[in-house]
């Protein structure tokens, strides 16, 4: 397993895919030369992943061809795909996380001896990193790794395992800025001397810009266009993406001057469910008609931040104050303070996947009139009266409101949970990563959605993983590290880089 | 009798107590463990236990030979890990479901077909002498110890070895802790865990040979008190460790051997209770490490508890 294989080339032929009557991929090809950087774009449910896919052979394509290095090769199985060169690192890690660096590599040859004789692997290891431009811890366990690190042992692995065709799936959206730029801008050098190939999923046309040769643009399961990075601009890549689809424009940013602080987080700490410091005394003042984007690489104490906000977590310490009187975090209070929230993953965390649309938008309502008559006869009549007038208003696609809410699709589940918490009064509003997985006229409808509300006068406190959302959406910036707070400041004054810095924990 | 001599046949008497109630422990422990490891509980070991003590002493019996006694235990033992294990990779089936089903047929099977050995007597396996050069008779009673005590200690070491050292210890691993890592991998995630399913129910098995063919070395429908679902508190208690599962089983064997020992120097009062220390302890050792988080840490991540 020296570095005697080099880069190889791949094309795939006219793939298509159907899954019962849906056409997932509509004879796409691509054609990736050796030792190229190419970039897979396209937005969610494009058929990205249905094609890379179909190459690894996890998916039997149901027409066209792969050609590696030229030659048609039939790939049945992703241990097929390996032993033919062709390596993928998945958007959700594939290392073990109980296992340490070196036993995951170790593990993942295809094939070695029954017992494993440790100095001599250890020896073989080390003299494998120091054939590679960058390293990762291999005596931790993984679980102790940070995001950066694991991607690297990722790529890692494939190059360990001798892979010379690497398909990344979206490899940035754990990083932070100056971690995604370290390891395409190393990957990026490897496909220059020759040495690997990359394939790269992505909706990032900074990154695209930045380190890809060429590029393929997928829309809805087609072939949308395709071409070299420097001669096409980012304004024709995303005409490529999106096609003419309509996008609901944003209000205007209304000025706001010396608006008083709805929402005081003051000292808050709490633990992991492994008993771990999850967050560690977190201090924020959010102002009425404000909307504060927190930054940070997942994992670094925002989920848990926002659950202790929606009660859903216990706070250890600290306390919550809403215009001056304390705020404890259950429904009752949440009804009198008028906070409401939009979770990430809202089908899991925001909605009951069984229980009709109606019964999904009247959570917040069901126990008052007109839908309850003194406080527990329920109505279904008023209930899906309520509810047929907002899935009009916000839009919702979705058979009737008596479908189960977990048959929408993603956006229509967002829109249907955005109906049900926006449609009052809102004073406090609490959104994490709203547009996750979305299409872009969803993304936009809702990134509306929460400027309208700032605009009305609500707090917002945007918890989010895209810095490209927090960047637009907020008035204030607030970087999360470790569980705490690292960095506060207005975004008129601060920049991606700085924000970036602070991401990865190195600020001061 | 002075304080001294009571407190040293006390102690002999839980230290023999220990070597002798901790071996039905060690085995469905490691069992358990290794089932575990795979990501998949099995209850079911109980009705192992119980069914590889009645298959051990009717072979015994039958052939004249103990130790193919145990194997036919850990034979059958093996089957019923297989049963469970196919059981199990049915869409939409609860492995602890099925285990506590499986807890029941075992029995059922063994009170079923054990009816006829209740009465005869069946070769018992051999001990050996440890302890003669104490030159205390009540110690050398105490350190007469059975093979399959120290097989059990030896698979304890190997077992923990073998996690580390052996590719098909990492794969086990991998399987137990990442059902996607291991299928990116290309491994059998299902044969794995019946392999290791089946493994586990052979262990099992041998510690039912050891409850029939040594201690209390008779076969009896009440002759597991609960040891296999202890068991199962004990791979919690041990968080999944082979050596920490050895400590447990002697912790849990000196429990056992708590009531008795007391009865040996004549303290009759309590009698009852302190026979029923494992269970208590038990009782405790769950609901100290249900609270411990660090637990939970140590837990393969496939498995249906921690989900």
């Amino acid at each position: 397993m020296t570095g005697e294989r080099r880069a190889i080339g791949l094309e795939a032929v006219k793939m298509r895919k159907v899954f019962g009557g849906l056409v997932a991929l509509d004879d796409v090809s691509l054609k990736v030369p050796a030792g190229t950087f190419h970039a897979l774009l396209g937005e969610n449910g494009a058929g990205k992943s249905t094609l890379v896919k179909c190459i690894m052979g996890f998916y039997k394509p149901d027409g066209g061809q792969v050609l590696v290095d030229g030659r048609q090769s039939a790939i049945a199985n992703p241990r097929e795909a390996a032993e033919a060169g062709i390596g993928m690192v998945y958007q959700h890690f594939t290392l073990v996380p109980s296992l340490t660096g070196a036993e995951n590599l170790v593990v993942s040859r295809p094939r070695g001896r029954q017992i494993i004789d440790w100095k001599a692997e250890h020896a073989a290891l080390e003299e494998f990193l120091a054939r590679m431009p960058f390293r990762a811890p291999l005596d931790k366990p993984v679980h102790m790794l940070s995001a950066g690190e694991k991607q690297k042992l990722e790529i890692l692995k494939q190059l360990f395992l001798d892979q010379r065709f690497i398909i990344l799936d979206e490899p940035t959206s754990v990083l932070t800025p100056d971690e995604a730029d370290e390891v395409l801008g190393l990957l990026r050098g490897m496909t220059k001397r020759g040495d690997v190939t990359v394939l790269m999923i992505t909706h990032k046309f900074r990154e695209v810009q930045a380190f890809a040769d060429d590029l393929t643009v997928l829309r809805k399961g087609g072939y949308a266009g395709a071409g070299k990075v420097a001669e096409t601009p980012v304004d024709a890549m995303a005409k490529m993406m999106i096609g003419d689809t309509q996008i609901r424009e944003r209000a205007a940013r209304v000025a706001q001057k010396d608006a008083p602080v709805t929402l005081d987080i003051a000292g808050v700490c709490a633990d992991a469910d492994d008993g771990r410091v999850a967050i560690d005394g977190i201090n924020l003042k959010i102002h009425a008609g404000e909307i504060v984007g927190i930054a940070g690489v997942s994992g670094n104490g925002q989920s848990a931040l926002v659950e202790v906000l929606s009660g859903q977590r216990p706070m250890r310490e600290g306390q919550l104050t809403i215009k001056g009187s304390d705020f404890i975090p259950s429904r009752q209070s949440m009804a009198k303070y008028k906070v409401f929230g939009l979770p990430e993953e809202p089908l899991k965390n925001a909605a009951v996947p069984n229980m009709t649309v109606a019964e999904n938008i009247a959570f917040r309502t069901f126990d008052q009139p007109p839908i309850a008559t003194l406080g527990w006869w329920l109505s279904a009549g008023p209930m899906r009266k309520r509810a047929q007038e907002l899935i009009a208003r916000y839009r919702v696609k979705t058979p009737s409101a008596d479908a189960p809410i977990a048959a929408l699709s993603g956006g229509n589940v967002q829109r249907a949970v955005l109906a049900r918490e926006l449609s009052g009064e809102v004073d406090v509003l609490i959104v994490a990563n709203p547009c996750f997985g979305l299409d872009f006229a969803s993304v936009e409808e809702i990134r509306a959605q929460i400027m309208d509300q700032r605009n009305r006068g609500a707090a917002v406190l945007l918890v989010s993983e895209d810095l490209d959302e927090i960047l637009s959406l907020s008035d204030r910036v607030a970087v999360m590290s470790e569980g705490k707070i690292a960095y506060v400041e207005e975004i008129a004054k601060t920049d991606r880089a700085t924000i970036g810095h602070h991401m990865a924990g190195h600020g001061h | 009798m002075d304080a001294g001599l009571a407190l040293s046949t006390v102690i002999a008497a839980m230290l023999g107590g220990a070597i002798r109630v901790t071996t039905p422990f060690l085995f469905v422990a490691l069992g358990e463990m290794l089932t575990e490891r795979s990501g998949r509980i099995n209850l079911g070991l109980e009705g192992t236990l119980v069914l590889g003590a009645m298959t051990a002493y009717a072979f015994s019996y039958g052939t004249g030979s103990p130790w193919i006694g145990v194997l036919a235990a850990g034979c059958f033992g093996f089957l019923m890990g297989t049963l469970h294990a196919t059981i199990c990779r049915l869409p939409g089936v609860n492995d602890i479901a099925v285990g506590i089903a499986l807890m029941l047929f075992g029995t059922g099977v063994a009170f079923f077909f054990g009816k006829p050995y209740i009465q005869p007597t069946a070769p018992r396996l051999p001990s050996i002498s440890l302890g003669a050069w104490t030159g205390d008779p009540r110690f050398e009673q105490a350190l007469q110890i059975n093979p399959l005590f120290l097989i059990g200690i030896a698979l304890a070491i190997f077992l923990a070895w073998a996690l580390k050292n052996t590719r098909m210890g990492l794969v086990l691993r991998v399987t137990g802790d990442s059902e996607a890592a291991a299928r990116a991998l290309g491994h059998p995630v299902m044969l794995i865990r019946l392999l290791a399913t089946a493994v586990g129910g052979f262990f099992a098995g041998v510690g039912g040979a050891f409850l029939s063919l040594y201690y209390p070395g008779s076969w009896n429908e009440g002759l597991s008190s609960g040891q296999g679902l202890m068991a199962v508190a004990l791979v919690i208690f041990a968080r999944w460790d082979p050596i920490r599962c050895l400590y447990a089983a002697l912790l849990f064997g000196a429990a056992g051997a708590l009531g008795p020992a007391l009865q040996s120097i004549g303290v009759t009062q309590g009698y009852y209770f302190f026979n029923a220390a494992p269970y208590i302890l038990t009782l405790f050792l769950m609901i100290g490490s249900a609270g411990s988080k660090k637990a939970l840490r140590d837990a393969p991540g496939e498995l249906s508890l921690t989900r």
